[in-house]
């Protein structure tokens, strides 16, 4: 005959409403490791997706997701001159808030270098990648667009021809992808207003330059299309992805690079760093912080559980020391109970978890070893929390039967 | 410190002699119980009789090897068991094996039904789980409450909840049974009843049983009644009935 089973029958709805309390605590415990590592995920996702072996930046910044980095667009064509590099394409990347239907849209817009790459790379849950140059894109399932769905961004609609499924940001936004030109448009849009005064400022400045008046010509051309002025710099990129050769020398293509004064190239891995050690590091603590205080908590919690359970058995418990129990009996019926708690709220917290986190807004990533974690931690918190109401059962005297 | 060794089957149940006992010190100073000896033979029942707070419980507390004396020596079934308050054995392991317990009310754990609160006082002693609840049903049935042994203590009776209490109690075959009021809280009639009990569980089985009561009604049922007071043991008074 088992006391600790017998008891917990006896108090059936006392002890399964415990017990839930304590499943519901463990399973933020493996939640709050689940969602850090969800933060990891997330954030290496693009670049691994991406696969570049190099990413040129401008000079000396982190970019291009953990800062803006703005290089030149013709750096696509200077790097590939570099010896070794197989293929090198722009990269655009940034992250625009507009509303649709009343609720607020974070799109990470990503440009793709059309008509070498349509998206075909990405992992499509429905439609399919880019077919035609403009006013196509490709957006993650969490944006919540339909296929076929038409949203209005800067001065042109874009209808949606395929879902990609897991694609967020490092800060867990959806993503959107264009046609480089597409993306550009966006990035770029002005108003009609702005553009207007804009072109007119240039006019007069033309108008009051000897170019100007030399050459009366130029002056319908300057109040024309910004795209349309040799002098203007096209619009600028956010990087520049290198694919290697094989069996290229990385270090010494990156060392040429690093040479010339305006870019910075970062590996795969450093870019992946860039990304986990200065966007998620202060998460990653944070969240580890709460980790620790909710395990205090729990044993605080599950202590206290305990030692109420024992204080409600004193008199149980002086009855069996009277007829000559041995400690471990004492011992046992508290630990198998403490165990029990810890067991039942760990499945609980198990099963919920699984059922509840793919729910959660932002992605939570559980792996194998996080149960088996939780199990040792739930172990280690079962036996310290029954410590106090053990402390508590062996002082009390057997004597206690007549009180 | 095996009381078995040397228990002998024709030493008394129990022989305390010189017990003292002093509660607290200085100020808050009790002398509860002062130089009382008692010797109770096997198969014996005894009553001991008297005014509240005369040291009744202090006394058999003290022989139930749970509240040790000051000063005074106790042997139980011939083994000395206590010297003054310095245990001469396990007592917890002694209790389980030579004693056995019944009070005025709350005796069984409230989670356990009737013969699983026999049965877990023959498990403490180390009877196999099977053996165990063959027997706690057997002493279920020589004391007339077979049929509520699936019940919990709530859903029965104080009548009834005493008998199985004193099942548990004769569990072990114990070589002396304590009993403290154990009637207080039944009617006259079920209180004659489990003094009756008594009698015939130290008649059959050979236990000596010391009973503190108040009920004067059912004293016939004793083989002999023992009065204390302030302390003291009065008078002692032998009846054969
Ligand atoms: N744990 C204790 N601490 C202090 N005094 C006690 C304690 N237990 C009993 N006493 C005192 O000892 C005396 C005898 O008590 P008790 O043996 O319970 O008497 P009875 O059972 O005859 O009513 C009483 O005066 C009581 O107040
Ligand atoms: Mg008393």
């Amino acid at each position: 005959m088992n006391l600790a089973a017998q008891d917990i029958r006896h108090n059936l709805p006392r002890f399964g409403l415990t017990a839930c309390g304590i499943g519901l605590l463990l399973m933020i415990v493996l939640g709050m490791g689940g969602i850090y590592r969800g933060l990891v995920y997330e954030a290496t996702l693009l670049v691994d997706r991406v696969n570049a072996d190099l990413w040129v930046v401008q000079h000396n910044t982190r970019g291009p997701f953990a800062e803006v980095s703005s290089v030149p667009a013709n750096v696509e064509s200077r790097v590939l001159a570099v010896p070794g590099v197989a293929a090198a394409r722009r990269f655009v990347y940034w992250t625009i808030q507009r509303e649709t239907s009343g609720r607020p849209l974070r799109l990470a817009i990503q440009g793709l270098v059309w008509p070498d790459d349509n998206g075909a790379w990405l992992p499509l849950a429905a439609g399919g990648p880019l077919h035609q140059a403009h006013y196509q894109m490709i957006a993650d399932r969490t944006l919540g667009l339909q296929l076929g769905e038409r949203i209005k961004l800067g001065k042109d609609f874009y209808t949606v021809v395929g879902l990609t499924k897991g694609m967020t940001s490092a800060s867990g936004d959806g993503m959107a992808f264009f046609s480089l030109p597409d993306a550009q448009a966006i990035q770029f849009d002005e108003p009609g207003e702005a553009i207007r005064l804009q072109r007119n400022t240039r006019f007069r400045q033309m108008q009051r330059l000897d170019l100007g008046q030399q050459q009366p010509a130029l002056l319908p051309r300057v109040s024309g299309q910004t795209a349309d002025l040799p002098a203007i710099l096209p619009p600028t990129v956010s990087a520049v992805l290198v694919k290697l050769a094989p069996g290229a020398d990385a270090q010494k293509i990156i060392a040429t690079i690093n040479g010339w004064p305006d870019l910075t190239v970062y590996t795969q891995a450093q870019e992946n760093d860039l990304l986990v050690h200065g966007l998620v590091d202060r998460s990653r603590r944070q969240i580890g912080l709460f980790r620790a205080i909710l395990v205090i908590v729990s044993t605080i919690i599950m202590t206290l559980i305990l030692y109420t359970l024992t204080l409600d058995k004193t008199h149980d418990i002086a009855m069996l020391k009277l007829m000559g129990a041995r400690n471990r009996v004492v011992i046992g019926l508290i630990l198998q109970q403490a165990l029990l708690l810890g067991v039942i709220g760990y499945a609980l917290a198990a099963l919920l978890g699984q059922g509840l986190f793919p729910l959660f807004p932002r992605l939570v990533v559980i792996t194998p070893q996080d149960f088996w974690l939780l199990a040792v931690a739930v172990l280690g918190i079962s036996v310290l929390a029954s410590l106090l109401g053990i402390w508590k059962a062996m002082r009390i005297s057997p004597n206690t039967v007549l009180a | 410190m095996n009381g078995d060794r040397t228990f002998s089957s024709d030493a008394p149940a129990v022989a305390a002699t010189g017990l003292t006992k002093i509660y607290g010190s200085g100020n808050t100073e009790v002398v509860a119980m002062r130089d009382v000896s008692l010797r109770i033979e096997r198969g014996e029942v005894v009553a001991l009789l008297g005014p509240s707070g005369a040291g009744k419980s202090t006394l058999l507390t003290a022989v139930g090897l749970i509240n040790p004396p000051t000063v005074g020596h106790i042997t139980i079934g011939g083994v000395p068991v206590m010297d003054g308050a310095q245990p001469l054995t396990d007592l917890a392991a002694f209790r389980r094996q030579h004693l056995g317990f019944v009070f005025q009310k709350a005796n069984l754990i409230p989670f356990l039904n009737a013969a699983q609160n026999v049965q877990v006082a023959l498990e403490i002693n180390d009877t196999p789980p099977r053996a165990a609840r063959r027997r706690a049903l057997e002493l279920l049935a020589y004391l007339g409450v077979a049929d509520r042994a699936g019940n919990l203590p709530a859903a029965l009776s104080g009548g009834q909840q005493q008998r199985v209490a004193v099942a548990r109690a004769l569990a072990n075959e114990p070589n002396l049974i304590l009993a403290d009021e154990p009637t207080a809280a039944l009617d006259s009639h079920r209180g004659r009843q489990v003094m009756e009990l008594f009698r015939q569980v130290a008649h059959e089985r050979g236990a000596g049983v010391l009973v503190v009561t108040h009920d004067h009604r059912a004293l016939d049922v004793f083989d002999r009644t023992i009065q204390m007071e302030d302390g003291r043991l009065e008078s002692e008074r032998s009846e054969k009935i």
